[in-house]
Formats: C-alpha cells, structure tokens, sequence
C-alpha cells in the first residue's frame, strides 16, 4: 500500500474520495479550506464553492435527500451560520450518506472565537467524530458515511487547526464508487410540518439511544491498557500530546464521542485508581464523566482557553503528581525583538482605502477578511469585528443609534455575496443613511484566494455568470453606488467625502483585484530621494512593509523603499508632500 | 527508543517555509522513520512572523516541538531566530539566514529592530552558524530559494541518503523550477 504524509485536509478529501462522496460543497474558512480545494483534484466529485455554510449544507442534504454521499466543509464559526439547516436535518435525517466537516480554531490563530464545536453534536443530537490524526482524518470521513447511512443522521466529523494543518503519515486506499440511488417518494420522512415533526422528534430520541449502544461497540473508541494508577479518557489532537506526556497511562480514546459511550467510560473508570479527562477548549467530556457519577479530573488541570501542546500537559502532569509550584529553572529572559503581526501586503488595493478612512476618522465597522488588519497601527481604522456580513448590518445599527457620530461599514466581495446582501437590503428597506465600501479585490483572499459567485469562475476553475455588487446595491434599493480605483487616492478621498456627507445611503465598490493574483500590476519599485526627503514620516502612515526607515544624520531618519518588496502601486507618490519618492526610471 | 528529531522552521510569511517543510517531511518518510508536521496557514501569513515544526522518528504522537527541545532552528530571517530561541534545546543547533527584513512596527516607529542583530545572536544562542542565503539564493537564480539553500544547508546535518534529497526535490518542486532548487540545495549542502 502506498503511503504518504498529507495534512489533515488532504485527508478528509482523500477520505471522502475513498468512500465513494459523490458531492462536496463548502465555504472557504481557516483552517478548513483545503479539504475541498484538495477533493476538487479527484475525478468522479461534483465540488462546489457555496455562498456560505448554510447554502453549503442544505446543498449537500439535498444532494443526500437523492441518494448521493456528500460532504458540506466549514470553519467553526460557519457552523453557526450553517446551524439552522443542521438542527433540522437531525429530524428528518439522511439517504445517502452525509458528513459535515467542521474545523476548531483553538488558540485562534486565524479566528474571531474559539468555540468548541462538539457542543453542535449534542445540540442536534447528531454523531461526533474526532480523528487524532491524518490516517484517522481519511478513514473517519468513510465511517461517518456508514454512520450515517446505517441510523439515517447526519454525523459531524471535528478537526482543529492542529489536526487540518498537520502532516502525518496515511496509507492510500482505493476509491469505493457510490451511486445516487434517487429518491423515493416520502413526505412522512422528510416534509417536517408539525405533524410529521412531533412524530421525528421521538423518533430522534430512539436513534440516538441506539446510537448510544452502537458507540460502545466501536472499535475507533479504544481501550489502550497501560498502568491501573492513572487512567486517560480522551478524544481528537489532546489524545496525542496526552499519550506523548503520560506513556505509562492507561487511555480511553474516543474516535467517536457523542453520543457518549457510557458503558465503555464506565468500564473504564473500573479499571484505573484515577481518572482524568484530557480534552481541548470545553469540558465537554469531563462534565459528562461527572454527570455519571464517576470521580474524574478535569479542568482542575487541564486549562479550558486556548489550544492545548506539550508544554501545558507537561505542566498539568506535575500539578497532578502534587508539584504545585511551576518548575522554576533559571532561564535567561529572551532578548526583545520588534513584533510582526500580519499586515496588508506591498502593494494591497486596500491599504489606501483605510489610509483615506482613517483621516475622516468616523465609526468603522469591519468584517471578516484581509481588511481586518486595519485594526492595528498606524492605520488604526477599524472599531468593530463581529461576524460574517456585521460590517454592513452593525454600521447600520450604528447609524439608526442617531448619535450624529458618522459611521462606514467595510465588506470585502466574497463577504458581501456570504452575508452582507441581507444586511443591504435592510439598509434599503429600512432607509439608513451611510457609507458601505466593498472593498472588491475580486477574490476570497484572506484564506488563499479562493472563488466566489463575483468572480465568474467556479470551483473547477470553469467560466460562469458573475455576479455584480453594483446590481445588487440597485436591487436593495441604494441609489448612490460608485465603483473607485482604490490605487487613486485624490478620487478616493472626494468620493468618501462626498458620500459620507449625503443624506442617503452609499455603496462605494472599490475595485482591483489582491496583488497577490494579478501579476499584470506589478510595477517598477518605487525609489526616495535622500536630498528630496524631509524626514516627514507622512508616508510611513501608510503601513507598507516596503518603506524603510533608516538612521539619518542626527536625529534625523530617512525613509528607503525595499526594491525586493515593493511592488510600485504608487500610493506612497501620491502623499509625499515633496515629490521625493519616484518610479524607478523615471 | 530511538531518539525523535525535532526541527523548528522560523521566518517570515512569505519566505516559502511550506516548501522547505515538505522537502524535510518527505526525506523523512522516504528514509522510513514516522513523520509528523504543522504548518500556518491564514491570517498568520500576511507577512508576520510565521514557524514551522517537524518531527521524526520510530513514532511521533504530538506534531508541535516542546519548549527547549529542539535539535535544529533553521531561521530564515536574522531576528526571527531570536525570537522563536526558546524552541531550541540547550545542546541544539541554529542555523541562521543573515538576512533582515523590517517589520511595519518599526517603519512606522512603534519599536526598534536591534542595531546589531548578529551580536543578538551571539548573545542568544551557544550553538549557531549564520550565511547570507538570500546571497546565496540569488546565486542559484532567485530569492524565493532561501528555503532551497536553507534545507541543503539543515542536509548536511542530517543523516539522510543524498539520493533521497534528490528524489525529494523531483518530486516536490515544480519541473519549471527544479535546477534552480538543486543548485539552491548544493550552494546550501556546501556551507559548513
């Protein structure tokens, strides 16, 4: 058999293409966006961008209402969106089978929260699958096919970043094709007006009974015997730096942890003098351990913010042998080096857009993408982050708080097409007044530059309708819409002023596509003139890693373009106030 | 049990620490020892700063290196292997790209990059060699071959087959810009 070290993603794609999915459908979000950007390569999957998660999941029951396997993918967070067709579908259940995978941000490394979705599981009352590698992330997405099909649920399959984004060795199977079989004719099943709804939701309760014998019996929820003095119940990525901290012990690692498998947990609990449960984020588990009346540790040691390492068992582990104190070596305190958060990058469309914002100084409300990082300084134009499409319906809340403060609202185009088009309607219907710029790089960048319905491009890459912001500004009911070269800043700021001051609402599309996938304009770096500059600093507002400060004489600094970086947008010519910095060449 | 392997990668997003990741992933797995990986992806890309983590061995459970514990820091970038220091193990070994590139906290005033950045390393690290590899990757055809240079120059401290760098490298970089890897990973396996 061959083998190969593929991330968790790949894995989920090259799970699901094993066993047999015929449709796939998701909504770019770290860290889940490669499973169908991988899938998408195999042949015999239909794979879909949705618009977002909730499209992407009634999609995927539909395609499962007619007998195909699917799969739906998505951030935790887009759980949330996707919530409301999830709690439902729990009710009138599955043909073909169907999976949702669904990827944990702990530590947020690239997220707004940090929401332990396992709750979702017992939520909706739907089957919980937690691989604790890449091997286990393949065969667990063919498991939750067979889960599904055989107790007629959708089951929800849970990484996090630890598990998506890490490599780690699989064997390679062959595909299992499966074939749509169609659907057969069954309001009772699936039609879930009150009469038949009242009849699923007993009917929920049963199988979830059987699901909760089933459990026991599995064998991905596996008894690994070691020493009677300290026993282990745990699930997912905790598994490994558990098993990596304490080799001695005795585990309990759970593959599929809801429904809990009581009898195995109680087994267990017999079996070693101590229990603790290593879990990451919530005590999902320990509580459960608890409610059984089983003496068990927890979050006693274990802490329940952020993502879990070795470090932190490592510390837990001497807590739990009765070393209160942290062990105190005498380390050399690290040397102070300057931060790097992220940033926009040279030449990004939206840097000059914030640096026009930021002078007027209103209320900016955010949204989910690139542009997020206007947050930090110099730019320091960003007041709220909420959620997907916030940046249009939480500026307008702001607005219709008529405190006379002036607000804008900032959306990137695939945000606008996920959620914000909701948000413009109200502001149509509603009659707000204010300023809503879609900063349209014409790509879904933040997570890797992924397709959109605003790119006429699909997920295959094969040419298909665009859809235009500006129609459906129109269609919402906006009068004032004005499409802006966001690499002219003279327009720029007279259009910002122009709308911020009209007593009506504006969209503002500003409109070039991200740097980083349209090589066409890239320009000759731009270079500073050392007798030209004045030392003003006015440039370094803009908070582009290709200018340089450098020690002047004295006091002094001068400002130096990075050639290697700079990509010549040209933003930089147009604020220096004395005509130092020029195009190289020029 | 034989010992596991543990390199930390530290550079900036955009330096091409996914490559240099894989080719030291898959040289791993060709010479038959368990192999585990994690890498950045998202938000933390944007030109922050950004590490890589490897590990190998008979068996390998978590894919994240402990504090002190590695045996290798490959920095691609000069202050960056200063600030993920404390990864390294109090007998490993950095190895350590001159080149500096200025973070926007800085340019825009709101801390200093270090006057002396080699001094700091001097005075972080016991066991370090440093090499201008952009010089060196410029030598083989392009900056973006730092990562090349950087895993040739790691090869020379581990124990892989050169064949197996080799086929790595085939299979792993794009035929339009393989020779200019290879030459990247040669300039890199001749630093000492």
């Amino acid at each position: 058999m061959e083998k190969a070290i593929i991330s968790g993603n790949e894995a989920f794609a090259r799970g699901a293409w094993e066993a047999g999915v015929n449709i796939g459908a998701a909504y770019p979000g770290t860290p889940s966006t490669e499973i169908l950007e991988n899938l998408v390569k195999y042949p015999d999957v239909y794979c879909q961008w949705s618009p977002n998660e909730k499209v992407a999941v009634e999609f995927a029951a539909g395609a499962s209402l007619a007998g195909a396997r699917s799969i739906a993918c998505m951030k935790h967070v887009g759980l949330n969106v996707a919530a409301d067709p999830l709690m439902t579908l729990a009710y009138i259940g599955v043909k073909g089978g169907m999976a949702l995978i669904v990827a944990d941000d702990p530590g947020m490394h690239s997220s707004q929260n940090e929401q332990d979705s396992r709750h979702y599981a017992r939520f909706a009352k739907v089957p919980l699958l937690e691989p604790s590698d890449s091997q286990e992330a393949k065969e667990f997405v063919g498991l939750a096919f067979k889960i599904s099909e055989e107790f007629r649920t959708p089951v929800i399959v849970r990484s996090t970043t630890r598990i998506s984004h890490s490599k780690s060795i699989v064997t390679l199977g062959e595909r299992t094709p499966h074939k749509a079989d169609g659907y057969e004719k069954n309001p009772q099943l699936f039609v879930t007006v009150p009469v038949n709804a009242r009849r699923m939701r007993i009917a929920l309760e049963e199988r979830l009974k059987k699901l909760g014998e089933f459990v026991c019996h599995l064998e991905q929820n596996v008894i690994i015997e070691g020493s009677s003095d300290l026993g282990i119940i745990t699930s997912g990525i905790a598994y490994q730096y558990a098993a990596e901290t304490f080799p001695e012990a005795s585990f309990l690692k759970l593959g599929m942890s809801f429904p809990f498998p009581d009898e195995l947990i109680l087994r267990f609990s017999k079996m070693v003098k101590r229990l603790l449960v290593v879990e990451e984020l919530d005590n999902f588990l320990e509580e459960h351990v608890r409610a059984l009346g089983i003496c068990a540790d927890g979050r006693k040691y274990i802490p329940g913010i952020g993502e879990l390492n070795l470090d932190i068992l490592k510390e837990a582990r001497r807590r739990l042998e009765g070393h209160p104190e942290t062990e105190k070596k005498p380390v050399k305190p690290l040397p102070k080096v300057p931060p790097r958060p992220p940033v926009f990058c040279p030449g990004c469309p939206h840097r000059g857009v914030f640096f026009e914002i930021s002078k007027l100084n209103p209320i900016v409300i955010g949204d989910i993408g690139c542009y997020s990082l206007a947050v930090f300084p110099p730019l320091s134009a960003m007041d709220m982050i909420l959620c997907m499409g916030a940046g249009i319906s939480s500026a307008h809340g702001v607005q219709k708080a008529e405190t006379g403060q002036k607000v804008v609202g900032v959306v990137g185009d695939s945000t606008f097409f996920h959620s914000g088009i909701t948000g413009l309607l109200d502001i149509g219907y509603n009659k707000g007044k204010l300023v809503i710029f879609v900063l349209d790089n014409r790509s879904t960048a933040m997570t890797g530059h992924q397709d959109h319905p605003g790119t006429g491009r699909t997920l295959n890459g094969q040419p298909t309708h665009e859809a235009t912001i500006e129609a459906f500004a129109r269609a919402c009911g906006i009068r004032r819409i004005i499409t802006v070269d966001p690499y002219d800043l003279k327009n720029l700021r007279k259009v910002i002023k122009e709308e911020m001051d009209a007593d009506e609402a504006s969209v503002i599309i500003a409109r070039a596509p991200c740097i980083l996938i349209d090589s066409s304009r890239l320009k000759e770096p731009m270079q500073i003139s050392a007798d030209d500059c004045k030392s003003c600093g006015l440039c370094l507002k803009l908070s582009c890693p290709a200018l340089e400060k450098k020690d002047g004489e004295g006091e002094k600094f001068k400002v130096e373009t990075n050639p290697v970086l700079c990509r010549g947008c040209g933003l930089c010519v147009q604020i220096c106030p004395f005509g130092a910095i020029k195009r190289r060449g020029e | 049990m034989q010992k596991t392997t543990n390199i930390v990668i530290a550079g900036v997003g955009g330096q091409g620490i996914l490559l240099a990741s894989r080719l030291i992933c898959e040289a791993a797995l060709a010479e038959g020892y368990d192999v585990k990986a994690n890498e950045v992806h998202g938000m933390a890309q944007r030109g922050a700063s950004v590490i890589g983590q490897i590990r190998f061995g008979e068996k390998v459970y978590s894919p994240l290196v402990k504090l002190h514990s590695a045996d290798f820091l490959l920095a691609m970038e000069i202050i960056e292997a200063v600030r993920y220091s404390d990864y390294l193990a109090p007998s490993g070994l950095a190895l350590i790209n001159t080149q500096c590139i200025i973070p926007t906290t800085v340019s825009s005033g709101q801390a200093d990059y270090p006057a002396e950045p080699e001094l700091l390393v001097k005075e972080t690290f016991e066991r370090f060699q440093l090499a201008d590899c952009l010089k060196l990757a410029l030598e083989a055809g392009d900056a973006r071959c730092v990562n090349t240079v950087m895993v040739g120059w790691l090869s020379r401290h581990l124990s892989f087959k050169e064949k197996t760098w080799h086929i790595v490298l085939e299979k792993s970089v794009k035929p339009k810009f393989l020779a200019m890897n290879q030459k990247a990973f040669s300039i890199g396996q001749a630093l000492s």
